[in-house]
């Protein structure tokens, strides 16, 4: 997902959210029939038939064996590590992410401009560059892989390096939530609690915390779901050892490779209804988020 | 939007001096290193070595392809883009709120379940695969799955970056020419592109690297012929595999000169239409 | 601009209708498995040489190179390879079965269609430092082993099978002994890549594990292109017999009209020239003249075969490799 028409969803359509009441059965604006038909064969033949058709190669193992790859000990295992090391990765980014928005927006520097670019680049780097170049680094002998095994820890082949390349493909979606909310964030309220006798801390977690909190779990929740799903990036590093560094997707691509169809479409299902619910939790955050955003 | 460097009284000395310079080193080591290893990387056996390696025919034509694919998929997603946009923020109607939700649904579904979904549908073995066999077209293994696994995938790019500034501009400049009497297409051309076009620029670039990125979904469906059916980044893998990781890695620095082109892009596109907005705006 | 419908639907043909008849009949696909990339390059060069000098005409082969069982598998959803060269007979199995490649396939070359055969060995870092002599040193608490994913690499599935046989000789029959022997052994693995290949990168570019176990032929690859003093080969005391067997896809073959080409293709393997090809690359070879010119590159070695060990392949199938096979209650038990 881009990062602009986050900030712009998040900022810019809150203080005119309005005029689509306008709209009520205006059919003076032109065109429905047809960008509508175009929108639906479009759906329906490049992502519903697909989707449909996995759901029906999954359905065809019938309930019994369905659940049984699914919770077979070895998905089981998947799902813990995935979960996990998305969790981790966004955790991290909840952080680093927060701090990275905070210095874009409230401090100004020489290079800041540069570093606003740069925020995006996961987006723009191919996932698989990604992948090796970061296996290239925490590799044993990499750049930073040398003197942290001296230190005893493993990165590359390790949950560690999963969750470290899913943080990398996922931290614009924290930033570029947070971003637009805090520039809306100027000082006032701030100053205003300081005038009232609060200290910096209290300030900080009395006054801005609860107002970013909504961008926060929204861009969090992105964040999160596009971990769960990563596959370019997290192959070349994790050591794709089956219940120890083997991720859902891999596993998904592992029975296809094994021309177990059914099972590759079973647990690909699992990913698209927990892709679907986040889906779905993200907006209802985001719509969360937008209404929070106007308050003050 | 407040304006950039509103004084920041309480948040001067050793804090911000702390936060600063954790973050810019932490954005070097996470952004900022890999960018530079993959280039350093590639100039591993020197410039002359890279550069031969991607004048190699099967990376010229792993070049090839993922240009090919881009010229294909971005041009029908940015249509579908300007289609979906416009059908949803600018009309009601039943069902809105799922159409939308189905049209974002590829940013979040796993590449690999996309790849394994359209196996499932053009494979030999799949739902249309003795149609497809019976009449002689290939789509698995071919330019054409690889294509449709590609469009899946940065389906919502162009349709997320409009959606959010056609809602936001309405319909009264629509409607406005309407009732001067402007058929649709002049509406369109005359009326909206102008207001959207930046955003709209903005999502076919961002798209466009999405395609020549795309490595997950384009694994399952491509079937590895060196120089037939192997794009950019899956060519990447290959060399990295083939004992020749600085191959690999000239291969991959040409994807990140190609990801850092389109930020420069990028940032160049937000800053005119920054600057367009603020004068339309106020 | 009204001719948008249109023109979405010219794309979609354009798409649909695309490369189906792109290939010329100047060219074949060969299908291989994934450590015989560099050969393949080779044995094309020369082929296509002879072609041309033979014909007049020039010969484009394409390769494709991944794990076995995953290149049969897009073979079987529709990948056109005129002909494939495998690691291992099931794979090609599997296309017979579903009427890709001819029942009698072993048949149609000689020794059961297996031109060269080569046998899971260790490759260590250089002057051995683990101490690495057998199987039995590979279940050390303080070896780490790579070798790709038995499920989607036959590679992997000979070295499994070995070190079972391994075990099998070593506790006299005792099943259950053996049985905790190969989990220990898989106990140890670093790393489980999906293909050959993948796992070379893996033990020489990124320094993992102490011993990787892989093809003879792909270990003598490594000490040519990265140097001899980096590593060292220890062929253990047994291994197993790796056929590579290799077949003419019909179904592809016939319909593209490549059937003689690709068979000329193959019989250039059982060649002088193509055994020399084969055995330069570090492949044992079942030419008598070329095996004794190249005896010296090849360590002696005791090899017991899938057939006189395991009772064939679709036994070990059963047994070892399907959805929970012993395979994966030996993975799942870790």
């Amino acid at each position: 997902m881009s990062a602009a028409d986050l900030s712009a969803a998040t900022v810019e359509a809150v203080p005119r959210a309005k005029p689509n009441t306008g709209m009520k059965r205006s059919r003076v604006v032109p065109g429905f029939r047809l960008s509508l038909g175009v929108t639906l064969l479009y759906a329906a033949l490049i992502i519903c038939l697909p989707l449909a058709t996995l759901i029906l190669v999954g359905a065809r193992l019938g309930p019994a064996e369905y659940w049984a790859v699914v919770s077979s000990p070895r998905a089981i295992a998947s799902y813990k590590l995935t979960l996990g090391a998305a969790a981790l990765a966004t955790v991290f980014n909840a952080v680093y992410g927060f701090g990275l928005a905070w210095v874009l927006v409230r401090y100004d520097f020489p290079g800041r401009r540069l570093l606003d670019a740069i925020v995006d680049l996961p987006f723009a780097l191919p996932t698989a560059v990604a992948g090796i170049a970061l296996t290239a680094i925490f590799a044993s002998n990499g750049w930073f892989g040398a003197p942290l095994s001296v230190l005893g820890i493993k990165v590359a082949y390790t949950p560690i390096g999963i969750a470290l390349a899913m943080a990398f493909t996922s931290l614009p979606f924290v930033v570029r939530t947070l971003q637009p909310v805090l520039e809306e964030l100027d000082g006032e309220i701030e100053e205003a609690a300081r005038t009232l006798g609060a200290g910096n801390v209290t300030v900080f977690f009395r006054v801005v915390l609860p107002i970013l909190v909504p961008a926060l779990l929204a861009g969090v929740s992105l964040a999160f779901a596009r971990s769960l799903g990563e596959f370019g990036a997290v192959i070349f590093i994790a050591g794709n050892q089956p219940y120890q560094t083997e991720i859902t997707a891999l596993l998904a691509f592992i029975r296809i490779e094994e021309y177990d169809y059914p099972a590759a479409a079973a647990i690909a299902t699992v990913m698209l209804g927990t892709a679907f619910v986040l889906l779905v939790v993200t907006n209802a955050l985001q719509a969360y988020a937008r209404r929070h955003e106007l308050t003050p | 939007m407040s304006a950039a460097g509103l004084p920041r009284g309480a948040s001067s000395g050793w804090s911000r001096h702390v936060l600063l310079g954790s973050v810019l080193l932490v954005t070097a080591i996470v952004i900022g290193a890999p960018v530079l290893a993959v280039f350093v990387q590639a100039l591993s056996q020197g410039l002359g070595y890279a550069l031969a390696s991607l004048a190699h025919p099967d990376t010229r034509a792993a070049i090839l392809l993922s240009v090919t694919v881009a010229l294909v998929v971005v041009p029908i997603n940015t249509l579908f883009g300007i289609a979906a946009a416009w059908s949803i923020a600018k009309f009601r109607f039943p069902g809105r709120k799922l159409l939308l939700a189905i049209v974002e649904l590829p940013f979040s579904v796993s590449p690999i379940v996309a790849g394994i979904s359209y196996l499932f549908v053009y494979g030999g073995q799949g739902l249309f695969g003795p149609f497809l066999e019976a009449h002689d077209l290939k789509i698995m293994f071919a330019l054409p799955g690889i294509i449709l696994a590609t469009t899946f995938v940065t389906a919502p790019f162009v349709a997320r970056e409009l959606l959010p500034l056609m809602q936001l501009q309405g319909n009264s400049d629509e409607e406005v020419a309407a009732t001067l009497g402007a058929n649709g297409w002049q509406t369109f051309f005359r009326v909206t592109l102008p207001n959207i076009r930046w955003g709209l620029l903005y999502g076919v670039v961002l798209c466009n690297a999405r395609v020549l990125g795309e490595f997950g979904a384009v694994s399952i469906v491509s079937g590895n012929i060196r120089g037939e059916t192997n794009t950019l980044p899956l060519h990447v893998e290959l060399l990295y595999h083939d004992y020749n990781a600085a191959g690999a890695f000239a291969a991959a620095a040409v994807l990140t000169v190609v990801a850092l082109v389109t930020l420069l892009v990028k940032t160049l596109l937000e800053r005119v239409s920054g600057q367009a907005g603020a004068r339309r705006g106020h | 601009m009204r001719r948008l419908p249109f023109v979405t639907a010219a794309v979609l043909f354009a798409l649909a209708a695309g490369p189906a008849h792109a290939e010329a009949p100047g060219s074949i696909l060969n299908a291989s498995y994934d450590v015989a990339r560099e050969l393949f390059v080779a044995v094309n060069e020369a082929y296509g040489a002879k072609y041309n000098k033979e014909t007049g005409k020039t010969l484009e082969i394409k390769q494709s190179h991944a794990g076995s069982s995953k290149q049969a598998r897009s073979i079987l959803e529709g990948l056109e390879a005129d002909v494939v060269t495998f690691n291992q007979a099931t794979d090609i199995q599997v296309l017979a079965d579903k009427g890709f490649v001819a029942a009698d396939w072993t048949a149609k070359f000689p020794d059961n269609a297996s031109p060269f055969y080569s046998l899971p060995v260790f490759l260590v870092r250089a002057g051995n430092p683990k101490g690495i002599k057998d199987w039995n040193d590979l279940v050390r608490d303080d070896v780490k082993l790579v070798f790709p994913n038995p499920k989607t690499s036959g590679n992997a599935r000979y070295t499994y099978l070995a070190a079972t046989a391994y075990a099998k000789e070593a506790f006299g029959g005792d099943e259950a002994k053996a049985n905790d022997f190969v989990k220990k052994f898989l106990s140890n693995v670093a790393v489980f890549d999906t293909g050959g290949r993948a796992a070379t990168t893996t033990f020489v570019e990124r320094e993992l594990g102490d011993v990787l176990i892989t093809f003879e032929t792909e270990t003598l690859g490594i000490r040519k292109e990265f140097g001899a003093d980096k590593f060292d080969i220890v062929v253990p005391s047994v291994s197993l017999l790796a056929d590579f067997p290799v077949a003419v896809v019909d179904k592809v073959a016939d319909k593209r009209g490549s059937k003689e080409i690709a068979t000329d293709y193959l019989n250039f393997l059982y060649s002088p020239e193509g055994q020399t090809i084969l055995a330069e690359f570090g492949n044992r070879v079942r030419d008598k003249a070329v095996a004794e010119k190249f005896a010296a590159s090849f360590q002696p070695v005791r090899l017991v075969t899938v057939e006189e060990e395991f009772g064939g392949w679709p036994a070990v199938n059963k047994k070892y490799f399907g959805s929970d096979g012993l395979l994966d209650q030996q993975l799942a038990g870790q």
